[in-house]
């Protein structure tokens, strides 16, 4: 079980130097969020990896926390990127 | 072989392919040209590969409030990650960070109202 660990967590980290990449590198605010709200499902996948090769549960409540409150920078960072009209619309 | 080592067997393959396509779909946003690619890319380790772990997570603990939680976990995902998506989707098609050459059926331009202001730069 010691080999999926690893095998596992050099995927994950290999995966997470690439959206830390895309965070640094990308053009628009949007780019960066997407690549961050994955980052998060990263962090989710890295510790459920990890509650199950060790077989314990004290990670659990955190997973449900992380995927309940990960999608909040994306919505509010939608909602008030320039132009995108949503806060104009609330004027009217 | 008793069934246990089966379902470890299975939950080190889901282990793994979780890892795999969250791998994939890193090296698709770093890839892709616009942010609707992107986003295409970024729903496999939200929904999919995530699915696919917890499934693994659920096959190693054989407890059935551990399971219960995971499925909440499961439900929650599938909930939120939708709502982002719709949010950053419209957010970017508005604010003309897409790239309209890249698509093949373009039905929003038409029926959004004219860009007014900051937009027409």
């Amino acid at each position: 079980m010691n080999a999926v660990l690893f095998l596992g967590a050099g995927l994950l980290g290999v995966a997470a130097c690439l959206l830390l990449a895309r965070i640094s590198l990308g053009p628009t605010m949007l780019d960066r969020i997407v690549a961050l709200d994955v980052l998060v499902a990263v962090v989710v996948c890295g510790l459920a990896l990890e509650a199950a090769v060790h077989r314990h549960t004290t990670t659990l409540p955190i997973l449900g926390v992380l995927s309940l409150v990960g999608f909040v920078g994306a919505v509010s960072v939608a909602r008030f990127t320039p132009g995108s009209d949503d806060v104009e619309a609330e004027g009217r | 072989m008793t069934w246990t080592d089966v379902a470890d067997v299975a939950a080190a393959t889901c282990l793994v392919g979780g890892a795999l396509l969250t791998l994939i779909a890193a090296i698709g946003i770093l890839r892709f040209p616009d942010v609707l690619t992107r986003m295409h890319s970024a729903t496999k380790p939200q929904v999919l590969g995530l699915l696919v772990i917890l499934l693994g997570l659920a096959l190693r603990l054989r407890d059935p409030s551990a399971v219960g939680l995971l499925a909440l976990v499961a439900l929650f995902q599938l909930v939120t990650s939708p709502i982002a998506s719709h949010m950053v989707g419209r957010a970017s098609f508005r604010a003309g960070q897409v790239r309209h050459d890249l698509l093949v059926v373009d039905e929003l331009t038409e029926v959004l109202p004219t860009p007014r202001g900051s937009k027409d730069d």
